[in-house]
């Protein structure tokens, strides 16, 4: 769900990301106070509409529901199961979260993670009276987008290790070594950043510069 | 010109440098020598990554104990492994990570960006995660993510030691075009041999100190 950014040259692409995620909120309120069925309708018509607008592949976008659907079903049936409700409030249901979450995966999509980092940088900015350092929380935002793949890559490759030495599954024999991983890379991660001119010590005021 | 006096350096009590006194001034040093041998801690005392536990080190005459921030912005410092220093998602956003940091205007930051995609051969990965590329893109990445800072001095830590031939002499080619001086942490003692000097680590000490065409046989003498 967490699309990484994909490039076209599209209006959706170019709009503000402050714009993006205001009017993500704005569409779920509207979906989530609108009646159930009229809800994923509205969602899906945007998604759609968006979706177009952005010149992306749907195959690709909707593939990356696939799982939050097969979630919320389960979700959404056990409740229908435990509080007997319908099969049709729940198909209803899990429409409307998923025409939600395709909205918001549309908004990951199209936005540049340097963007979205600026906007929270400039969010968290209000936070900084309660010791919020926003440069430091934009990095850190960043930072965990980047690393994602990254750590599914040390996964498969402790785990194939493993594996060619004849341990089929095993818990902590994949903790350890993925831990080890996992600190050394945090190190050099440090020592990079630093090398970088990333200053942690930095409030994250902009002097002398204007946007 | 950076100066080491005196450099001793030991993690907790373990010493891993001794006393080390020298005057980099060449425009391609080689830093060789076997694991353990010290030189990823001199390579990171050179631009004040790491302060010296005795002594001092100077960069143009800026101390990195004190003038850190100062010294780094001189020297670029370019690691192993390139998934440790490319930070965001896709290239065109990582090469505008360092100049962010510092607080350059947004002009400024998209010409340089423009610029080193250009000279780098990375416009064509523009929009690209750089988790998909493969190692030697990632590490030109790397290298040119510290390059677009403009140091004068780059010190490189085996930057070739992941690569297949093709792209370590894509990486070779790129160094040996610098106009910066450089400082190469290395195994590959076929790149080093047009350097102007050479320095040979063994357990924390410069035991070679000549140039290439002398201490690279004299290494491989020692090695027995
Ligand atoms: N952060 C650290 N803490 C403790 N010991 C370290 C640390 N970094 C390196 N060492 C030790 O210091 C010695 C020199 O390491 P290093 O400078 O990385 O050598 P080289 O780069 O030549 O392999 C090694 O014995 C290593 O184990
Ligand atoms: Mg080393």
């Amino acid at each position: 769900m967490l699309g990484l950014y994909l490039h076209r040259e599209s209006v959706i692409h170019r709009l503000p990301a402050g714009a993006k995620l205001g009017g993500l909120m704005l569409v779920t309120v509207i979906v989530l106070t609108l009646p159930g069925a009229w809800g994923a309708l509205a969602a899906g018509l945007v998604g759609a509409a968006v979706l177009a607008a952005a010149e992306l592949p749907a195959g690709r976008v909707l593939s990356e529901l696939r799982a939050p659907v097969v979630m919320l079903t389960l979700l959404f049936g056990f409740q229908a199961v435990l509080a007997g409700g319908g099969w049709m409030e729940t198909a209803i249901a899990v429409a409307r979260f998923a025409a939600l979450i395709l909205l918001a995966t549309l908004v990951t999509l199209t936005t540049r993670v340097m963007d979205m980092v600026d906007l929270f940088e400039r969010l968290f900015g209000l936070l900084r009276p309660l010791g919020v350092n926003p440069a430091k929380m934009a990095l850190m935002l960043a930072l965990t987008i980047r690393f994602i793949p990254l750590l599914g890559d040390q996964v498969r490759e402790v785990r194939m290790a493993q594996r060619a030495r004849g341990v089929e599954r095993n818990i902590a024999a994949l903790f350890v070594p993925l831990l080890v991983k996992i600190l050394t890379m945090a190190d050099d991660l440090t020592a990079a950043l630093e090398a970088r001119g990333y200053d942690p010590a930095d409030t994250g005021t902009k002097n002398g510069t204007q946007r | 010109m950076i100066e080491l006096r005196s450099v001793t350096h030991a993690y907790g009590d373990r010493p891993v440098l001794h006393d080390l006194s020298l005057r980099l001034a060449e425009r391609r040093i080689a830093i060789l020598g076997g694991n353990g041998s010290g030189k990823s801690t001199l390579a990171r005392m050179l631009n004040g990554l790491i302060v010296p536990t005795s002594g001092s080190v100077a960069v143009d005459g800026l101390d990195t104990r004190t003038d850190g921030r100062a010294v780094r912005r001189r020297v670029g410092f370019v690691f192993q492994n390139p998934d440790t220093q490319i930070v965001y998602p896709t290239v065109e956003e990582d090469l505008a990570f360092g100049l962010k940091a510092r607080k350059l205007p947004k002009d400024e930051i998209a010409r340089r960006v423009a610029g080193a995609l250009e000279r780098y051969g990375l416009d064509r990965y523009r929009h690209q995660p750089a988790h998909q590329m493969s190692g030697g893109e990632k590490q030109l990445l790397a290298i040119a993510g510290v390059l677009v800072l403009e140091p004068d001095y780059v010190i490189f830590d085996e930057p070739t030691t992941l690569l297949d031939l093709r792209n370590r002499r894509k990486v070779i080619e790129l160094l040996r075009g610098l106009p910066q001086t450089l400082l190469v942490v290395t195994h590959d003692l076929d790149m080093v041999k047009d350097f102007d000097r050479a320095l040979v680590l063994e357990d924390g000490r410069v035991v070679i100190d000549a140039p290439p065409v002398e201490a690279v046989p004299a290494y491989v003498e020692r090695l027995g």
